[in-house]
C-alpha cells in the first residue's frame, strides 16, 4: 500500500496495532471481572508518578524527561493506585465503582498539583508531560514501539500462564477462593498487566484512547461468543484491526487525529457487534424472544381450544374422539381464557390457519385433524408436568398450571418418556391424563403470559 | 497567581466560595451515585460532553458560555441515556457501557474540534480543567455587588440540587436502596433516575466549565464515600458529605497556596489540591471512622483476641490447679513459656495478658509459677462453669455428640454471663458434672467464696 511506504506511518500503524491487540486481550479479563473502568482509574493514577519522577529525577542525577524514568514513576504510582483500590474495596463496605472513582479523581488531582509545580521547574518547563494525557499518536518514535512490544509480550505471557486461574477468577471468584486460589493475588496480577499496558499506551496514544482500547474491543467481542478463549482472541483482533484502520484513516486524511479515529473505528466495530453479534447481539436476542413468544402463543391457542372441547364433552373421563375435531368454539371465550391481547391471539390464529391447524368462521374457531392432534399432544405434555410437580416436587395444585407453563417450553420427547415412566400412571400410549386441577374455561385469569 | 501567599478576600474568598459551592452541589447528587454504584458517571459525563461543547460552538460561532452550557448538558444527559440503553439492550455491564459511550463521544468531540481548528480556538485542555484560579476575574453585578459569574452559576446549581433532593427525598431514598420495591409501590424509578442523571450532567458541566472537571469528579465520589463510612442514615449522609466536600475545598485552597511555598515553589493547581485534600480526608475517615474505621476494627479485633486469650489463661490455670494432686510438678512450673506452649499463643500477647492479670491481681507469682489469686479464682471458676454447663447443654438439649462439644463450648464460654449460666443450669436440670465427668463449679460457691476470700486471705482451697 502506498500509505505504508512512509516509515513514520508504518511505525505508528505497527505500534498502535500491537497496543490494540494486547489491550483487547487484557481488557477481556477486566471486562469479565466487571472492572471495565479499571484502566480508567489506573491511567489517571499514573499521573502523580509522572509528575513526581519529573520533579525528583534531576535531584538524583537523571534526566527528568527521559522516557524510562517517567515510565518507572508511572508504574510505581499506578501500582500504589491499584493497591488503594484493593484496600478500599476489601477493607470497607464501599463498592468497586466508588473505589475506582476515588482513586481516579484523587490521584489525578495530586498529579495536576505536581504538574503545576513541574511547570515552574527552573530547568525548563514540563512541556511534553501533557502527551501522557492527550497522547501524541502521530509522532510515535521507534523507542515507543519497543516499549509497547515489551509490555505487550510480557502481559500476554502472564495471561497465558495464568489463564486457567484468571478464568476461574473472572467467572466465579467465590469458587476460586474456596478452591484455595489466592484471589487477591490474582487480582493484583490482572491489575498489574493493566498497569503495564496502560503506561506504555498512555504516552503513545493518550489517556482516553487507552481507556477505549481496554473497554471497547472486549465489550464488542462479548457479543459474539460466550467462550473466554475465543473472546480474548476476538477482542485482540478487534483491537488490532481498529487501531490499524484508525491510524491509516488518520494518515490518509488531513486533520483527523489518529487517537480519536482509532476510538471511533472501534466504536463502529462495537455498534456492529452489538447489533449483529451471534451470541448476545440485539437482533439475535430480539429474534430469540420473538420465536419463544410465538411458540408460547401457539401452544396457548391449541391447548386452549382443546381444553374447551374437552369441557364441552359430557363425560370428561372418556377421551374425546376424533369427531370433536371439527367442533366450533367461540373465539371471544378463548380470548377471555387467558391474559393476552386480542391482537396477539388473532395474529397467532392467522398463522395457525395458514399452517392448516385451524379453520375460522365468523367469531368461531375449529381445529383441523392435524390441529387437534397437536393440541392433544401439547395438553398431554402440560398435564404430565403438572402431575410431576404435584407428585414429586410437592407443588400445590393451584400453582402447578403456571409452573408447568414455564417448564414445558423446554420439554424434549425423551423427557416425556421419562416422565411417563416416573409417574407410572395409566397415561402411556399417548392418552391425555385428566387435569389435576379444575379448568375454568369460561373466565380463567391466570395461566397466560 | 504569583504572589498568592497572601490571602486576599476579594480573590481567595471567591475561589473558596466557588470551590465550596461546587463541592456541595456535587456531593448532594454524588451520594446517590455512590449508593447506586454509578460513581464513575461524573468522570464519564465530564469527558463525554466535548462534542456538545464543540457543536454549540460550531452552531453559534461564539464562545459565549450559555449555548455551550446547553450543548454540554444535552450531551451529558445523552451519555446517561446511551449508557442505560447499551446496558439494557446489549446486556453489557454498567462500567463497560459507560466506558464505551464516553470514550466514543470524547473522540467524536476531538475530531469535531480538530476539523474546525481553522475557525476555532477551543483547547480541549481548557475544557477539561477550566481554571478555578480565574474565578474572580469574570464578574456580574448583583444587588450592587461584583459577584463572580461562576459563583452565581454554581449557587443556582446548588440550589436546584438541594430543592430536588429535598422534594424527592422519599423517592430518591427508595429508588436508591430498593428500586424494585419502589417500582411495586408505583414510584417512577426510571423517571427519578433520568432526572438524577440530568442533574449530574448539569452539575458536572456547570462545575468543570468554571472550576475544572477533576474537581467535580472528585467531589461527586470522595465526600460521599467518606460520609458513607461515617453514617448509614441518609440525611446524615448528605450533611456529612456536604461538610467534607466544603472542608476539602477550603483546606485545598489553603494547601495550594501554602504547601508549594514550603518546598520552594509558587502556588499550584487549586482544583488538584482540593481533590487531593478530599482524598486525604477520605483516608482519615477510612482509618479513624468510629463506625467502620480500619483502626477501630483493628483495635476491636485485637481487644477481643486479648480478652479471649486472658480467659483461656485463667481457665487453663484453674484446670491445672483442679488436678493439683495429679500433676504437682506442672503446677510448680506454670511459667509464661509453659503457658504459651500449652495455649499456642504468641510470646508478646501472653506477656501482655499475664502482666495485665498481675496488675489487676488475678494472678500471683509464687516462686516458680503463676497461681490464681482469690479474685482470679472466681473469674476462672465462672469461666469453667460456663464451659462445662455449655457442654452439658449441648449433649442434653442440642443432641451434639460428646466428642464434639468441647470446641463449641470453648467458643461459647467467652460470651456467657451469670443469667445465661443460670438459664443453662435450669435447662440441664442442675447437673453436678459435665459430660466428661469433670465437676461443674457451683455459682453459689463462686459468690460465697468472694465474701470468704475478702475476710480471710488463705491459700485457695482446691
Amino acid at each position: 500500500m502506498l500509505l505504508l511506504e512512509d516509515y513514520n506511518t508504518r511505525l505508528v500503524v505497527f505500534a498502535t496495532t500491537l497496543l490494540g491487540l494486547s489491550a483487547g486481550v487484557v481488557g477481556s479479563f477486566t471486562l469479565l471481572r466487571k472492572r471495565a473502568l479499571l484502566g480508567d482509574a489506573l491511567s489517571h493514577a499514573t499521573l502523580p508518578g509522572i509528575g513526581l519522577a519529573f520533579l525528583l529525577a534531576p535531584m538524583l542525577g537523571f534526566n527528568g524527561k527521559s522516557l524510562p524514568v517517567l515510565l518507572i514513576g508511572a508504574a510505581i504510582s499506578g501500582s500504589v493506585g491499584m493497591l488503594s483500590i484493593l484496600i478500599i474495596r476489601n477493607l470497607t463496605k464501599l463498592k468497586e465503582d466508588a473505589a475506582l472513582g476515588i482513586v481516579l479523581s484523587v490521584y489525578f488531582g495530586g498529579g495536576l498539583s505536581l504538574l503545576g509545580l513541574a511547570q515552574q521547574m527552573p530547568e525548563g518547563h514540563a512541556a511534553g508531560l501533557e502527551s501522557f494525557i492527550y497522547g501524541k499518536t502521530a509522532s510515535i518514535i521507534a523507542q515507543d514501539a519497543h516499549w509497547i512490544v515489551g509490555a505487550g509480550v510480557i502481559s500476554l505471557m502472564v495471561l497465558v500462564v495464568l489463564y486457567k486461574e484468571l478464568k476461574l477468577l473472572c467467572f466465579d471468584d467465590g469458587f476460586a477462593n474456596s478452591r484455595g486460589y489466592p484471589t487477591i493475588g490474582l487480582d493484583c496480577v490482572l491489575m498489574a498487566t493493566v498497569v503495564l499496558v496502560t503506561i506504555v499506551g498512555l504516552q503513545a496514544v493518550g489517556l482516553v484512547l487507552m481507556i477505549a482500547l481496554l473497554v471497547i474491543p472486549a465489550a464488542a467481542a462479548r457479543f459474539w461468543t460466550g467462550n473466554l478463549f475465543r473472546m480474548t482472541l476476538l477482542a485482540g483482533f478487534i483491537g488490532a484491526v481498529s487501531c490499524m484502520l484508525g491510524s491509516m484513516i488518520s494518515a490518509l486524511a488531513p486533520r483527523l487525529p489518529s487517537g480519536a479515529m482509532i476510538v471511533l473505528t472501534s466504536a463502529v466495530f462495537f455498534l456492529f457487534s452489538m447489533l449483529l453479534g451471534r451470541q448476545r447481539g440485539v437482533v439475535i436476542q430480539a429474534w430469540r424472544r420473538w420465536t419463544t413468544r410465538r411458540r408460547i402463543d401457539r401452544r396457548h391457542v391449541l391447548r386452549g381450544i382443546y381444553e374447551m372441547l374437552e369441557s364441552q364433552s359430557l363425560d370428561p373421563s372418556t377421551p374425546p374422539g376424533e369427531a370433536t375435531a371439527g367442533t366450533w368454539v367461540s373465539a371471544p371465550r378463548l380470548l377471555a381464557s387467558r391474559t393476552w391481547s386480542a391482537r396477539r391471539m388473532f395474529a397467532e390464529v392467522k398463522r395457525l390457519r395458514e399452517e392448516g391447524m385451524l379453520r375460522t368462521r365468523d367469531g368461531e374457531l375449529a381445529l383441523t385433524a392435524a390441529g387437534w392432534l397437536e393440541g392433544r399432544r401439547l395438553t398431554r405434555e402440560h398435564r404430565l408436568w403438572e402431575l410431576y410437580l404435584i407428585t414429586h416436587a410437592d407443588v400445590a395444585a393451584e400453582r402447578v398450571d403456571q409452573d408447568a407453563e414455564r417448564i414445558e417450553d423446554c420439554l424434549e420427547p425423551v423427557m416425556i418418556e421419562e416422565l411417563e415412566a416416573l409417574l407410572e400412571q395409566s397415561v402411556t400410549g399417548g392418552r391425555v391424563p385428566l387435569s389435576p386441577h379444575e379448568i375454568d374455561v369460561s373466565s380463567r385469569l391466570v395461566g397466560g403470559r | 497567581m504569583d504572589d498568592s501567599s497572601n490571602w486576599m478576600w476579594e480573590l481567595d474568598g471567591w475561589i473558596v466560595a466557588a470551590g465550596v459551592l461546587c463541592a456541595v452541589a456535587s456531593s448532594l447528587v454524588g451520594n446517590f451515585l455512590v449508593l447506586r454504584r454509578m460513581s464513575m458517571l461524573g468522570d464519564a459525563v465530564s469527558h463525554a460532553v466535548l462534542p456538545g461543547l464543540a457543536a454549540a460552538f460550531l452552531i453559534t460561532g461564539s464562545r459565549h458560555s450559555f449555548p455551550m452550557f446547553i450543548g454540554a448538558a444535552v450531551v451529558g444527559v445523552l451519555t446517561a441515556i446511551l449508557t442505560q440503553w447499551i446496558q439494557n439492550f446489549g446486556k453489557v455491564d454498567e462500567g463497560a457501557s459507560m466506558g464505551v459511550v464516553f470514550t466514543t463521544l470524547f473522540a467524536l468531540g476531538l475530531v469535531m474540534i480538530v476539523q474546525a481548528a481553522d475557525t476555532v480556538d477551543l483547547d480541549p485542555g481548557c475544557v477539561l480543567y477550566g481554571a478555578i484560579e480565574f474565578t474572580p476575574l469574570d464578574t456580574v453585578l448583583i444587588f450592587g455587588w461584583d459577584v463572580p459569574r461562576v459563583v452565581v452559576t454554581l449557587g443556582i446549581v446548588t440550589l436546584i440540587n438541594l430543592i430536588f433532593v429535598v422534594v424527592f427525598y422519599k423517592e430518591l431514598k427508595l429508588t436508591s436502596f430498593d428500586p424494585s420495591l419502589a417500582d411495586t409501590m408505583g414510584l417512577r424509578s426510571a423517571w427519578i433516575h433520568y432526572t438524577l442523571m440530568t442533574l449530574v450532567a448539569i452539575t458536572a458541566v456547570a462545575s468543570f466549565e468554571s472550576v475544572g472537571n477533576i474537581l467535580v469528579v472528585a467531589m461527586m465520589v470522595v465526600p460521599a464515600a467518606a460520609a458513607s463510612l461515617l453514617t448509614d442514615r441518609l440525611p446524615w449522609l448528605m450533611v456529612a458529605s456536604a461538610v467534607i466536600g466544603a472542608m476539602s475545598a477550603i483546606l485545598g485552597h489553603l494547601a495550594a497556596i501554602h504547601v508549594p511555598g514550603m518546598l520552594g515553589y509558587a502556588s499550584t493547581s487549586t482544583a488538584g489540591m482540593m481533590a487531593l485534600v478530599a482524598g486525604l480526608l477520605f483516608s482519615l475517615v477510612l482509618v479513624f471512622s468510629p463506625k467502620n474505621g480500619v483502626l477501630v476494627n483493628l483495635v476491636r479485633r485485637q481487644h477481643l483476641s486479648f480478652s479471649i486469650l486472658g480467659d483461656d489463661v485463667l481457665a487453663y490455670i484453674y484446670r491445672v490447679e483442679e488436678k493439683q494432686s495429679v500433676a504437682l510438678e506442672s503446677l510448680n512450673s506454670m511459667t509464661r513459656q509453659w503457658l504459651q506452649k500449652q495455649l499456642l499463643s504468641s510470646p508478646i500477647a501472653t506477656s501482655l495478658v499475664l502482666f495485665w492479670f498481675r496488675l489487676t491481681g488475678k494472678l500471683d507469682w509464687q516462686g516458680n509459677g503463676y497461681r490464681l489469686s482469690p479474685t482470679g479464682h472466681i473469674s476462672a471458676a465462672s469461666l469453667v462453669r460456663s464451659h462445662r454447663l455449655w457442654e452439658q447443654y449441648l449433649v442434653d438439649q442440642a443432641g451434639v455428640a460428646s466428642d464434639r462439644i468441647h470446641g463449641q463450648a470453648e467458643q461459647l464460654e467467652h460470651f456467657t454471663d451469670r443469667s445465661v449460666r443460670d438459664e443453662l443450669e435450669r435447662e440441664t436440670a442442675f447437673p453436678s458434672s459435665d459430660p466428661h465427668g469433670s465437676p461443674i463449679p457451683a455459682e453459689v460457691a463462686i459468690t460465697e467464696r468472694k465474701f470468704m476470700d475478702n475476710s480471710s486471705t488463705e491459700n485457695p482451697p482446691s
